[in-house]
This record gives C-alpha cells, structure tokens and sequence, in this order.
C-alpha cells in the first residue's frame, strides 16, 4: 500500500510538471509585446528583454519560473489589475472560491448521498422516483441557469437575497451560487449512490448475509452501505473539478472574486493576460492532479481489495 | 405412505409463484410439493429456469420483491431452543421474523459462486462470527473461537490467519469451504445447497461434497441440493425430484431415478449425462430449450420437446401416476390408455451398465 | 382421433423462445422496448426538425431586424422587445397580438432588444449548436478510434507510451486547455471547435482500446493472424465492428457534453461571435437582458435541457440495449 501510494504521488508531480511546462512554453512562444502598457522604442524593448531574461533559452526561463513559483510568486498581470502582483489578487480569489465551492460540495454530497440512499431503500417507491427525475433534472440543466433562475427569483423579484456576491454579506449572499453550484453534484451523486446500492443489494453476497440473518440496519450499515459507498468516491473528483470549471460562470454572473471570474476576465476581455492564464492553468491543473490524487489514495484505503495485496490460494 | 413417523422438516405444499416483471407475468412454479425428512436428503434436479432455485429461495424467504405467491404452504419444523418442535409457515411469516428466527439458526444456505457470495469488503472471521453473535447472543470472543474451530472442520489450514483475511485473499474452493462454515456456524437444522459445486474446478467439486456429506453425517442435519449434474445426485440424495418448466415431473429415491426413470424428460437427463463406456460418439441433448413461462403451455409444458409426446399432451396436463410407494411420475405414458412405450435402447444398456458397477 | 396416440409428425421445436434473431434485431427490439429510449428519441427528432425548418418557416432571417415604416410619420419603427405572441389565440379572444404596427406579424418566441425574432434564432442557435456537436464528435470518434485501435492492438511499448500521453492529456483540466486556445486563436466558433477536438476523443480511444483489447485474444483474430492476415485488416475489417456498439453509445453521451461545453464557452464570451448564435450566446442574451426581458431566456434553456434529456435518454436507452442485464429468476 505504501508504495502504491509513493507511486501515485510520483506519477502526478511528474505530471503536473510536464503540464506546467508545456504550458509555459504555449504561453512564452505567443508572439508578441509583452510590456503592452509602456511606450518604449525597440531598442529600449530589446534592453528590457535582455534584463528580464526572456531571451534566456526556454528551459532556463522556466526553471527561474518554476522557482519563483514555489514561494507562491506569479509574477505580475500584463493588463489586468494595473499589474498588481498575481500572488495577492489570487489569494482573495482562492478563498472566495474554496468557501463557495467548499460549502457546494459539501451540500451537494451530503443531500445527494440521503437522497440516492433512501431512494435504493425504497425502490420503485415515491423517493426512488423523485431521484431520478431530480437527477435528470440536475444533468440536463447547467448550474448558472439555476443561478439565473435563483437571482431572478429570490433577488430581483423578491430582494430576499442579495443579487450579487457581497463579501460583507457573506453568509446571505453565499446561499444563491452555492445551492446552485450543488445541484449538479447532488444529482450526480445520488443517481450514483442509488445505482451502486441496488446492484449491491441485488447481490449474492447480500443473499449470503440475509441467509445468515442479517436484516433492517445491520444488513444496511454492514453489508449494504460499505460496499456501495466505496464507488461513489471516485465520481467525487470529477464532480469537485467540473464544480470548479462551472464556477466559472456562475462566479462571472453572481460577480464574485474568485478564480474563475479572474480566467474569464484573463481570457475574454480585449487583451489576453498572458500571466494570468499560465497562473491559472497551473492552479487549476494542480488542483486537479491533487484531486485525483486523494481520490485514488482514499479509493486504495477504503478498499481492502486494493489495500491488501492479494495471497495465494488453497490450490 | 407410512413415512408420517418418520420427522417431516420440511413439508412443500402446493407452491405456486407468479414473477411480475416488465416483459409480463412469469408463471415460474406451478403447484410444487416437496417432502423432506430430518437427516435425509433430497436433491432437487432440473434445467435453469426450472424453478428449481425459485421454490428454495421462497423457504429461504429470499424472494425477490416481485414474486407473487398464488398459494401454497412451506411448513417447516425446527426445534427450539427449548427444545421444542416448531412448526411453522414460512409463507405467512414475514422476512423480519424469518430473518430472526429461521434464517441462519435453523435453515441456512450455500451458494452457487463462491467467488461473488462472500461480502468482499468484509473479513473472513467477521463474516462466520456475525450470525453467531446475532443467533446465539454469545460474545464475540466465544465466537472467535467457535469460527476457528468451524474453519478447522471445513478443512482450512492457518484457521487463524485467514480469519483475518478478505474474501479475495483466498481461492475459489477456499471460499466455498467459507460459505459452508458460515452457513453451520449457528447449527442449521436444513442446509440447502444451491448448486454448491457447479462453479469449481472439477477436482474441487469432488472435495467440496464430500464435506458437506461428512458435515451433515455428523451432525444430523438435513441437505436439499439444488443442481442439474446428476453425478452430484447420484452421489449424495436420498431422494430426487425432477422439475420441468415450474413443476415436478418424477419423484423418487436415488434408486429409482437412476434405475427405473418412467419420465421422458427424466430419460433424456439420463442420457445426456457424459459417460466414458457409451459407443455412441456424440453426447446425447435434449431438443429445444424450456418453454417461456409467459406463455404458459396448455397440455404438458414438455410436450414440445418430448419424442414420446401424445395427443393428449397438448391437451391437458399429466397427472402423478403412482409407480410405486416412493416412486410417481406426471407423464401420459403411464396412463393405461397409453401405448406400451419403453426408454430408449441405449439408455436401457447404460442403466444396465450402471447397475453392474454399482454392484 | 384417440387421445392416447403418439404424436404423427410431431416437429420437435427447437429454440423457440430464444429465437436466432440477429445482434442488431434485438438491439433494435430492446431499444424500442423502452419508454425512455423512444421519448429521448421524439425530443432528439422533433429538436432536429425544427432546427431545420424552424427559421425557413418563420420568414425571418435570424439577422433580421423587423421594422416597419410607421405610416403617419412616415418614420422606421423597430420591433424592439415584443412579448411572445401565438396569433392564433389571441385572434380568438378578439385581439390583435401586437399593437398596431405590428399586428400583422407573428413571433412565437417574440423578439429581443434589437428587433430580431427569437424563434428564428432560437433554431438557428439550435442548428448551430447541433452542427458544430455533430462535427466536432464525428471527427473525435475517428481520431479516438484510430488511437485506442492501434494502442490496443499492438501493446507493449507502443501501448504504455500511448497510454501515458492520454493519462497528461487527460490530467490538464478542460478550462486549462480552453483557455490556452484563447491565447492562440481568436475568439469565435474555431475556438469551441477545437476545445471540443482536444478534449473529446479520449473517451472514445478509451472505449476502443478496452474492446481491442477483449476481442484481440478471441480465436477468430488468432486465426485470422495465423492465416496472414495484415494488421491493418485485422483492426478495420474484424475489430472495428465490434466496437460500433460501445462507440454509438459513447456518442450520444459526449453529444450533449459538446453542446453543454459549446453553451459555456459561448457564454463566457470566447464562443460564438455575433450575430451568429447558438444555444449558448442566446441564455447569454437572455440572461444581458433578464431585468427588461425576462421571456427572452426561456426558450434556448428549453432546447438546451431537452437535447440534454434527449441525448441521455438515448445514451441510456442503447447503453441497455446493447448489454443487457440477465436477472436470473
């Protein structure tokens, strides 16, 4: 097991580096001026050029970068923010949105595991069918038009909420993009949940523990849930990404301050911040990398069948 | 029949189960009646989808939710812990109760595949001692020890390491030796055996019965086997039932079954049993497949597949024709009308063949 | 005639049940089979139709800006915001649908702040967005065919190196890669067509190489190789078809992932251009102009859930048909 995991760990800094640096190298062969906002003659370019280093050969490039990185510097934005330091505009948007996020998938897995739970125990039943039509509803609708919908309704029209992200109002004005960012969760988890309990209870191995007479909530904490919840932990790091990319949009409509408004701004606006993007694109991938990560590690201690190494038979 | 002094454990009265499923209603068991007495055995023999497994499932009360029973009794004697003989319905009893007091302590089950049978996310030792600490509200010690005694009986070396061990540590007979100690853990007064061994290697099989004729030998409990391998009936049953599309069609002790067949359905199973002596070069199969239980037959479910079929047999359904004390069978051939048909010549020289090496 | 005589040519029936109906027969039969299947594939059909016909029907074009010349000031007035109007009713109850000016139209969906009729754009977005999902996913399939054939039928080396490509591609989230495009081409349709590319023929390749590898040791292909047959042939002519079934599937799940990744991307504002639309940039309309407008964001929502719902359905229907589960009685 240890050395699964020392493995897996390995595998993905390999990974996130050859991604970082491939991204590196797109954003640094862009042509074009990389000083926009000062008028200076060639000469004085060329100078500039020499004294940042930027006609260093690419590897060296990088690994000053990569370096400055480690301590959290990202240098500074070409056109956003007056070219303030990446590093703090970026840390109020982390946290903007680790809280938002935070508390969506926290929501979403809570409210999506009782769902899929009580749905597989009552199958075919009232809840059974509310799960699924919940859950279709939750994949065929992206999370910003809920947004929308939620700003229209409980903002515009009744002024119960906030209509946009207010960071002295955190509590109130967190409840639109958060509810509306769990949606997709939440269905997805609980269709899961449900699909996995009632293959698990369609079992021969839950034949054998009802044989032996196991029933009610033994049978379900013992025999039923283990088993089924196990899965469900591999569709949360998909989930906990694709929140991150949705939170995109939802960030840019419900005007919050946080990562995904920042590459929206970074990418869409009349200038590229070329800074922004590379900074972006390694924050997102590393937190991808990491999720996948967890995943496998958690996936590897829950399952005795990966946990322990198989011996040999009786043969 | 004088066998009512004998102990009836488990009285199958006509059990009849209609499955509701999406594609229509399955008529999967039409009026079964089985018998068994305490410390025989019965094997229960039939193709898949006969409702062999279905009827033992429902005194198991492990049907599906989407069985229907029609009607039909399952009464079932045990004795309890006051020594007392219970007797009771399963049908009427409902899966809580079952599950408390029959399930496990009195009437316990081995599985088909060992392999998908054992909970994989659960130890070994947890998984014998579980029922114990439930049934016999002993302590999880007492029942430590018991487990590694029962894994001891059911011949696994280390008994003690592999209590610790998960399902997938250990190999498909491993398993099965598993299964069988959880199913005598709590001192089962019926073992229903639902085709233990077809999932294993050949050389397993052999072991794995021989288990649980030594486990049943020394501790007095009645087996039902559940299985379409007459080798296995042959080695093991008292007496066999034969069950054709939801229905038994012959019954009678080993003897009779394998010596004196009056079924055609019963004489093809014979001859389609691999034999090393047969000179004939091509294994014997029974034409067609089991009808479809959605559409019920009108006469004999068999009649389709049957050479020996009569008129009548698309008409109405055999009766049982009693051969002798132990021995019925529901066929047309033996209704005094019927033309005088005998089993086919091969099949005669191969029982011949049978009888010599018995001997 | 006695009822107590054997049977006179008495056909012993063989298999009746489990007729020998072919492989895509009882796909076929058990798509349909299923309620859902067939709706999802109404919605599909009848979303398809309309996104057709839809803005040949309507007589706008979906650039258009209707206006009349207002007869007494002789001056142009645009049919700026109208509500969505069926004629029909409302000549029932006695009332012309818009005012004067316009009485004589019809919008369906109604119009939005320039002027231009939503139901034409509307299915011209739909159009759009199908096309560029079409396209996009037609392309993946062959790319992600291509690769998980090969990887999966020569192993080895060439597989573990192909294999690690897909695990780093796989690793650089989507919006990384979207917003690396951005860096390098302009913003527009080109753009979401590309995103789609990079990003959805891994899945395919996964599918085509997990069956590659399941047929690969099957007698057949052995046989075939003993025989002589090229490589070539053994992936195109005998593997190939067997992963026609997974692949369709696949399809009509990575489908609606296009469109749904084609909505984003336009509504961040790095997708489609105007005056061109698509699903997308109508709920970003739609939504610009939710305070004045509310009606204008319902209509794309709807195509855009419904294809969703459709595509699933689908997904499901075929996932099912082509596997299905044997519940032992």
């Amino acid at each position: 097991m240890a050395k699964y995991i020392v493995k897996r760990i390995v595998t993905s800094v390999v990974t996130l580096l050859i991604i970082t640096f491939l991204l590196f190298f797109l954003v640094r062969i862009m042509p074009g001026n990389p000083f926009p906002s000062e008028r200076m003659t060639d000469e004085a370019i060329a100078a500039k050029r020499l004294e940042m280093g930027l006609d260093d050969p690419i590897m060296t490039q990088f690994i000053r970068y990569m370096k400055k990185v480690c301590v959290g510097d990202f240098g500074k934005g070409t056109s956003l923010y007056n070219g303030a330091p990446i590093k703090t505009v970026l840390n109020k948007a982390i946290s903007n949105s680790f809280k938002i996020g935070g508390i969506a998938i926290l929501l979403g897995t809570a409210v999506g595991l009782i769902l899929g739970i009580v749905a597989a125990l009552n199958r075919d039943g009232f809840w059974d069918v509310f799960c699924s039509v919940f859950s279709i509803l939750g994949v065929c609708v992206p999370a910003y038009v809920f947004l929308i919908f939620l700003q229209y309704t409980f903002a515009y029209k009744t002024s119960l909420l906030p209509y946009f992200f207010d960071s002295m109002n955190f509590f109130k004005s967190t409840i639109i993009p958060s509810v509306s960012m769990s949606l997709f969760t939440m269905s997805t988890i609980a269709r899961f949940t449900r699909n996995e309990m009632v293959e698990v209870m369609d079992s021969d191995y839950v034949r054998l523990a009802e044989s032996k007479g196991m029933y009610g909530t033994k049978l379900v904490t013992r025999h039923i849930l283990r088993n089924a919840l196990i899965p469900v932990v591999t569709v949360l790091a998909p989930l906990i990404v694709d929140l991150l990319t949705g939170a995109l949009v939802v960030e840019k409509i419900y005007g919050i301050q946080g990562i995904g408004k920042l590459m929206v701004d970074a990418i869409s606006g009349e200038g590229i911040d070329y800074n922004y993007v590379l900074a972006l694109g390694i924050i997102y991938s590393a937190l991808y990398i990491g999720m996948m990560l967890v995943v496998d590690i958690l996936y590897g201690v829950l399952d005795p069948r990966i946990r322990v190494a198989k011996k040999g038979g009786d043969k | 029949m004088k066998v009512d002094e004998k102990d009836k454990i488990l009285d199958i009265k006509n059990l009849d189960i209609t499955f509701h499923t999406s594609a229509g209603d399955i008529h999967a068991i039409r009026g079964v009646n089985i018998d068994l007495y305490r410390g025989e055995t019965v094997a229960i023999v039939g193709e898949s989808g006969s409702g062999k497994s279905v009827s033992m499932k429902a005194a198991m009360g492990l049907l599906d939710s989407n069985a229907i029973i029609n009607s039909g009794e399952i009464l079932f004697s045990y004795i309890d812990e006051k020594g007392e003989t219970q007797t009771v319905d399963i049908l009427k009893k409902d899966t809580k109760w079952i599950r408390k007091n029959i399930n496990g302590n009195h009437m316990a089950m081995v599985f088909q595949d060992p392999m998908t049978s054992l909970d994989p996310t659960m130890t070994i030792g947890k998984q014998i001692t579980e029922g114990m600490i439930s049934h016999l509200g002993i302590s999880k010690k007492e029942a430590y020890s018991r487990a590694v005694e029962l894994l001891n009986e059911v011949g696994i070396v280390d008994a003690e390491k592999r209590m610790k061990n998960y399902p997938h540590q250990l190999s498909g007979g491993m398993r099965q030796r598993v299964v069988i100690a959880i199913a005598l853990s709590c001192n089962p007064d019926l073992l229903i055996c639902d085709e233990p061994t077809t999932a294993l290697d050949v050389t397993i099989q052999a072991m794995i019965l021989e288990l649980i004729l030594k486990v049943q030998k020394e501790r007095g409990i009645s087996v039902i086997y559940i299985t379409h391998d007459l080798g296995v009936v042959a080695k093991v049953a008292d007496y066999v039932n034969v069950m054709y599309a939801g229905r038994l069609i012959e019954i009678g002790n080993v003897d009779e079954i394998f010596y004196e067949p009056a079924h055609p359905y019963t004489w093809g199973l014979l001859s389609a049993m691999p034999d090393l002596e047969t000179e004939d070069s091509r294994l014997y199969t029974i034409p067609g497949s089991p009808p479809n239980l959605i559409h019920e037959p009108a006469g004999d479910a068999f009649a389709a597949r049957n050479e020996y079929a009569l008129v009548i047999d698309e008409k109405e359904q055999p009766p049982m024709f009693r051969i002798s004390e132990t021995h019925v069978a529901a066929t047309w051939l033996l209704d005094p009308r019927a033309p005088k048909i005998e089993m086919p010549e091969t099949l005669k020289a191969r029982i011949e063949r049978m009888r010599k090496e018995a001997l | 005639m006695n009822d107590f005589e054997l049977l006179k040519h008495h056909d012993i029936v063989t298999d009746e049940n489990f007729a020998s109906q072919t492989y895509w027969k009882g796909v076929f039969t058990r798509f349909f089979a299923k309620k859902r299947s067939v709706i999802g594939l109404i919605i599909v059909v009848v979303i398809i139709v309309l996104a057709i016909l839809g803005p040949v029907l309507s007589g706008y074009e979906y650039r258009e800006i209707s206006s009349v010349i207002n007869p007494e000031t002789g001056k142009e007035v645009v049919a700026k915001g109208l509500a969505p109007r069926i004629p029909f009713l409302h000549k029932l109850l006695g009332k012309a649908p818009y005012d004067d000016f316009f009485a004589d139209k019809t919008f369906l969906f109604g119009t939005d702040d320039l002027g231009r009729d939503l139901w034409t754009r509307t299915w011209y977005g739909a159009r759009v967005s199908l096309l560029i999902a079409f396209v996009t996913i037609a392309i993946d399939v062959v790319i992600g065919m291509c690769y998980g054939l090969i990887s999966g039928y020569f192993g080895g080396v060439v597989d573990s190196i192909m294999q690690r490509f897909v695990e780093i591609a796989n690793s650089v989230p989507r919006l990384v890669i979207v917003s690396v495009l951005a860096v390098f081409m302009p913003k527009g349709i080109g753009l979401v067509i590309v995103a789609l590319l990079i990003t959805e023929w891994i899945g395919m390749s996964k599918i085509a190489r997990a069956e590659m590898l399941k047929i690969k040791e099957l007698e057949y292909i052995l046989a075939g190789k003993t025989l002589g047959a090229s490589n070539l042939q053994i992936i195109f002519g005998d593997v190939l078809p067997n992963t026609i079934g997974p692949i369709i599937t696949q399809v009509m799940f990575s489908i609606p992932t296009a469109i749904f990744t084609e909505a984003f991307l336009s509504f961040v504002g790095v997708g489609i251009m105007l005056p061109e639309c698509s699903v997308g940039s109508l709920i970003e309309d739609g939504f610009n102009n939710i305070t004045t407008l509310p009606y204008q964001i319902i209509p794309p929502i709807i195509v855009l859930a419904l294809l969703m719902l459709g595509f699933n359905f689908i997904g499901d229907g075929l996932r099912e048909a082509l596997a299905p589960k044997l519940k032992d009685m």
